[in-house]
């Protein structure tokens, strides 16, 4: 189907099944329960799914295939944000030119970018984009904001205001991004006995966008073109021995990881119209190699279910607090009951980060391949064990005719 | 004239904690080859270290002066310290006053363990994984590190004084005849950084265990062979890097307030230190750390911030662009080292 094989047409509808009905399997608990607390259907947290799932797609493309680490890719995200805005600001609410001129600009950015980090490889490839990152981060919070020439808004980051320009704005559109006057906030809320779904228009239309990047990544991964940037991870040297230049190759898979991030920083300005530096600073980059290493890195999903697990558990532990603890453990008895809290409480609440961190290392050290690495191997498992169930049948069926 | 001798002081201190970290850095790189994200986490647990001796050395106990009284007129509690009744009040109290300098003796046994500890617990799994995957688990651990120190000592900059005596400042420019006023705690730090480098080359080469140190830099398997543990002379020399970002980590703590993410600040820096010296090069290493920090100080002059606004914020990544585009192999760096 649409030029996939099967394997990826399934893979697919997977991941267009789970976008289209996330706001029902997130949201698992009846809303009054004491669970509720696990559900992640509201409108905010799936759009920061989708909007990181786009992001980390876009990493995977460069990192994945080519194998060059960049420590800079936040910078894409934080220009396209700006780019987006800044249409907001000057022309129209609409999300379709604000999205169209980030990806452009990002791409432009990355174009340049790239021009200049792909000439070394490595470990200093990493520092120059990790350099031209930085640089980005620091221009923006300082000297962009200057009252003559603001491009940037500072420390406040960048927003719309009621006297700018807007030119095609009308009265009857809202004053929100909108596709064609359908709000970003617009939100339907579903009630069906004691659970609530949202359905929101912000999440609708950044998960299509989503699945229409994920249909392409598929597309780049199986092309010849992809086939190049693996060879390019394999054994550059010897590409360049059979007469193949590989930086062209390597420098479009740049550039279209760049607009990726660039798409993901429009779509973040489309559902809160607001840009501000910091999400150019280098532990943003950090955050989506995590999410990329995370689900598993040159693998088609791994990054999508990266960006999940780390925002929906970032979003749920944080919640967590001592009371909510001690609300668990209370069928301990009340001294180990408190012991139990004393060791979880520096893990939760504020400490998600220590987990994170802790969890990625785990990651890196046994399981190189991420989550879907870990799903394969379980898989294996449990086939293994199968078949040797019934490899045992048969021996035991074939001995006795004997 | 007096300016620019200023500003070339300034460059020196910032200059000597870059110095100092990336000497480390390299020294991991050089023996053990791994690239070391987690070094900038070691500089903030030195300054932690400084920190936390500051609280120790005030453990105090409350005593019921009778002979005062606060405002209610009740008896007022008066807290002692317990090393102002050991050595008695003014002792005591010295020693208190001159906790960071002592904090460089509480720091290097604890630094040397944490490093061993690092070394042995998890870098020596990842001599043979790739130079991606030891960036990554380095900056997880360094996470890690980070999200501990601010679950004890919370996420705001705790100050550390420098002693009185080391707290003012000093007319530099009495001896040439001219008018430099200089904090003296960064006169301090200059010096005991230079102490430091120094001390590290001379161990280097002057010292047997240098020698064989040095052998094993520039070819590994000869020197196992020739029947020298030289995985264990690594090892050591982990826990020394680890013990000079902890003591330039220590020493800073009066300039800059120590926070948790003290560390990721200068990684990012040092790193670029590193690259621009050349991978595997300590006098680079060293030399870079103190050119990136003068410049770092005349462009952030209000001559050069006029000229090109923002270029104090961007002027050592453009450094380090330019040279790892002109220079490949750093101002320094020796051929065969992380060459593509």
């Amino acid at each position: 189907m649409l030029g996939l094989n099967k394997q990826d047409t399934s893979l697919f509808l997977i991941v267009v099944a789970m976008t289209v009905l996330a706001p029902f399997f997130l949201n698992p608990f009846p809303s009054e329960s004491s669970l509720a607390l696990f559900n992640a259907g509201y409108p905010d947290l799936m759009q920061r799914f989708v909007i990181f799932g786009i992001f980390a797609i876009g990493f995977n493309i460069l990192f994945g295939l080519t194998g060059y680490l960049s420590f800079g890719h936040a910078a894409f995200l934080g220009v396209g944000s700006y780019a987006a805005v800044w249409i907001f600001k000057l022309f129209t609410y609409n999300v379709i030119p604000a999205i169209v001129f980030s990806v452009i600009v990002a791409g432009a950015f990355a174009l340049f970018i790239g021009y200049i980090s792909l000439r070394r490889s490595g470990i200093y490839f990493s520092i120059l984009t990790l350099a031209f990152a930085q640089m980005s981060f620091a221009l923006a919070y300082s000297v962009l904001s200057n009252p003559n020439f603001n491009l940037t808004n500072g420390e406040t980051g960048l927003q719309v205001y009621g006297d700018d320009l807007q030119i095609f704005h009308r009265e009857n559109l809202p004053d929100f991004p909108h596709l064609f006057g359908l709000s970003m906030r617009a939100n339907y809320e579903l009630e069906i006995g004691s659970w609530l779904f949202n359905f929101s228009a912000g999440y609708y239309i950044c998960a299509i966008i989503m699945i229409a990047a994920f249909y392409l990544a598929v597309r780049i991964f199986r092309s010849p073109f992809g086939t190049m940037l693996r060879a390019v991870k394999s054994n550059q040297t010897r590409m360049y021995y059979t007469g193949l230049n590989a930086r062209p190759y390597t420098l479009a898979a740049f550039v279209v990881s760049g607009m990726y991030a660039g798409l993901a920083g429009g779509l973040m300005a489309a559902v809160d119209p607001l840009a501000g530096a910091e999400r150019m600073q280098w532990t943003a980059s950090g955050e989506v190699v995590l999410m990329t290493i995370l689900g598993g890195t040159g693998t088609l999903i791994g990054p999508i279910l990266g960006a999940g697990f780390i925002k929906y558990f970032e979003n749920i532990f944080s919640k967590i607090n001592d009371t909510i603890l001690h609300g668990w453990f209370a069928f301990l008895p009340e001294g180990l009951e408190n012991l139990m809290v004393a060791i979880v409480h520096p893990f939760i609440g504020k400490g998600w980060h220590l987990t994170l961190g802790i969890l990625f290392m785990l990651v890196i050290i046994f399981l190189p391949g991420g989550l879907v690495e870990g799903g394969q191997r379980i898989l294996n498992l449990l086939r293994r064990r199968n078949g040797q169930k019934s490899d045992a049948d048969k021996s035991a069926q074939s001995t006795p005719a004997e | 004239m007096d300016s620019i001798i200023l500003q070339i002081l300034n460059g020196l201190d910032k200059g000597s904690a870059y110095a100092l970290i990336a000497l480390g850095l390299t020294l991991i790189f050089g023996t053990l080859g791994v690239v070391n994200f987690a070094h900038g986490a070691l500089f903030m647990i030195g300054a932690f270290c400084a920190v936390t001796l500051q609280r120790i050395l005030n453990f105090s106990y409350e005593t019921i002066d009778e002979t005062k009284k606060d405002f209610l007129g009740n008896p007022l509690k008066v807290e002692t310290p317990y090393v102002e009744s050991w050595f008695g009040p003014e002792m005591g109290a010295g020693i208190i006053e001159w906790s960071v300098p002592l904090a460089i003796l509480f720091c290097i046994p604890v630094m040397i363990a944490v490093g061993f500890a690092m070394e042995r617990g998890l870098i020596k799994f990842f001599y043979k994984r790739t130079h991606a995957d030891q960036i990554l688990v380095t900056f997880g651990l360094a996470i890690v590190l980070q999200e501990i120190i601010k679950f004890y000592y919370g996420a705001n900059p705790i100050p550390t004084p420098a002693p009185d005596a080391l707290d003012g400042v000093i007319n530099m420019g009495a001896i040439i005849g001219m008018d430099i006023t200089y904090p003296i705690w960064r006169v301090v730090y200059f010096c005991f950084a230079a102490v430091i480098i120094l001390g590290i080359f001379a161990f280097l080469q002057f010292t047997t265990f240098g020698m064989v140190v040095r052998a094993g830099m520039a070819d590994r398997e000869t020197v196992g062979i020739l029947g020298i543990n030289i995985d264990r002379r690594f090892t050591i020399m982990f826990g020394i890097a680890a013990a000079v970002a902890g003591l330039a980590g220590v020493m800073y703590t009066p300039i800059n307030p120590p926070n948790y993410h003290m560390g990721m600040d200068f990684l990012v820096l040092s790193f670029v230190v590193v690259v621009v010296g050349g991978m595997g090069s300590l006098p680079g290493a060293v030399l870079a750390g103190f050119i990136l920090g003068i410049l770092e100080s005349f462009a952030s002059t209000a001559w050069a911030t006029s000229l090109l606004p923002g270029i104090n914020q961007v002027i050592i990544y453009l450094v380090a662009i330019i040279i790892l585009l002109t220079r490949p192999r750093g101002l320094m760096g020796r051929k065969g080292v992380m060459e593509e």
